[in-house]
């Protein structure tokens, strides 16, 4: 009869599994990628027509030189200002003549809106620093994301990041839009 | 002394471990779920940069990897910044290759919504990251993605 089968012990499977645990922990990494997301411009046809100019009031030349020094609009400019700087020229508060022209625009769910018209040119040099180069980008970017987190809270009361809505979403992106254009590659600090 | 034995030796019951080998195992198919198999043997050594401006990368299967770092061993492939892809140096004139057979790898539908992600060490040069995306607009892989870990280094400096 098999009334008296032996029982297996089964304390031994717990020190199986945890070396198969322990393999996954060494053989796996849990770094989920993240970083700055861009969109290169489409490379350049020769045949085309050259675009129209941008006005010199609209464009905010940002400089990074080989040393990584930080020149805003040819003045030296210290990182922790770009923010702000950048914030203030897109809004242009004062209706300064010399800073980028706004206009009306009607946007859906937003009605009739302000614009900017404000063009953010990134020149950097062959010597410039990917650390440097990545904390103007991100100085750039975060200056559109406060404008963008603002506008969202005035007109549907929660910050952008929060927006559930795709719709809504992309009427705060088109009433702030993340012009950023980064020059063709040249020497800005002459010849090395 | 029957006594004695008597009074200390009340049987304790041994606690069942036989549930623990379960609580093992769903450990483990958390870790086996939760983590991606390292793909690639780094050569180079990338320490990346800090942003906070940063978004997540959805799709992993979308994304194609180029590392731009300074070689691991430096004895044999000098100090100067290079290009790995996949699982060897490259030059950057291999590029357009790379992004080609990126492309065949996926489905049709999935082309047009790849990423390129550029892990660069941070005190490479910008000109090499440069000569890269040009390269990249040329095939037009246009959407690329700078590599970041989440932090701000701007009161440090």
């Amino acid at each position: 009869m098999a009334r008296m089968s032996p029982e297996i012990n089964a304390g031994s499977m717990a020190d199986i599994a945890f070396l198969l645990l322990i393999f996954f922990l060494v053989t796996t990494t849990m770094d989920i990628d993240s970083g700055i997301l861009r969109v290169l411009p489409p490379p350049i046809d020769p045949n085309a027509p050259p675009p129209p100019p941008v006005k010199e009031r609209n464009v905010l030349v940002v400089l990074v030189d080989q040393f990584d020094r930080l020149m805003v609009k040819g003045q030296i400019e210290d990182v922790k200002n770009l923010r702000s700087r950048t914030k203030e020229f897109i809004t242009n508060p004062s209706n300064d003549s010399k800073m980028p022209e706004k206009r009306m625009e009607y946007i859906e769910h937003m009605g009739d809106i302000e614009v900017s018209r404000a063009v953010i040119s990134l020149q950097n040099d062959k010597n410039t620093s990917y650390e440097m180069y990545i904390t103007v980008q991100n100085e750039l970017a975060a200056a559109i994301n406060d404008l963008r987190d603002e506008l969202s809270r005035q007109k549907f009361g929660v910050p952008f990041s929060e927006l559930k809505s795709e719709e809504f979403n992309k009427a705060v992106r088109q009433a702030v839009p993340m012009a950023i254009s980064e020059a063709e590659p040249k020497d800005v600090g002459g010849k090395k | 002394m029957g006594r004695f034995k008597k009074s200390g030796g009340s049987r304790s019951q041994a606690i069942s471990t036989a549930s623990l080998p379960d609580i093992i195992f769903m450990l483990l198919f958390f870790f086996m779920v939760t983590t991606v198999m390292r793909e690639t043997t780094l050569f180079v050594k990338i320490s990346m940069p800090l942003a906070t401006e940063i978004q997540k990368l959805e799709r992993k299967s979308l994304v194609s990897f180029v590392y731009i770092g300074t070689p691991v061993q430096t004895q044999m492939y000098g100090t100067e910044p290079k290009i790995q892809l996949n699982d060897a140096f490259a030059s950057v004139n291999d590029i357009p290759s790379f992004i080609e057979a990126e492309r065949l790898s996926r489905p049709e539908g999935d082309r047009p919504m790849m990423i390129t992600s550029m892990k660069v060490d941070r005190n490479t040069k910008m000109g090499i990251v440069t000569d890269v995306k040009q390269e990249l607009r040329k095939v037009n892989a246009l959407k690329i993605n700078y590599s970041t870990l989440k932090g701000s280094d701007i009161a440090a400096k």
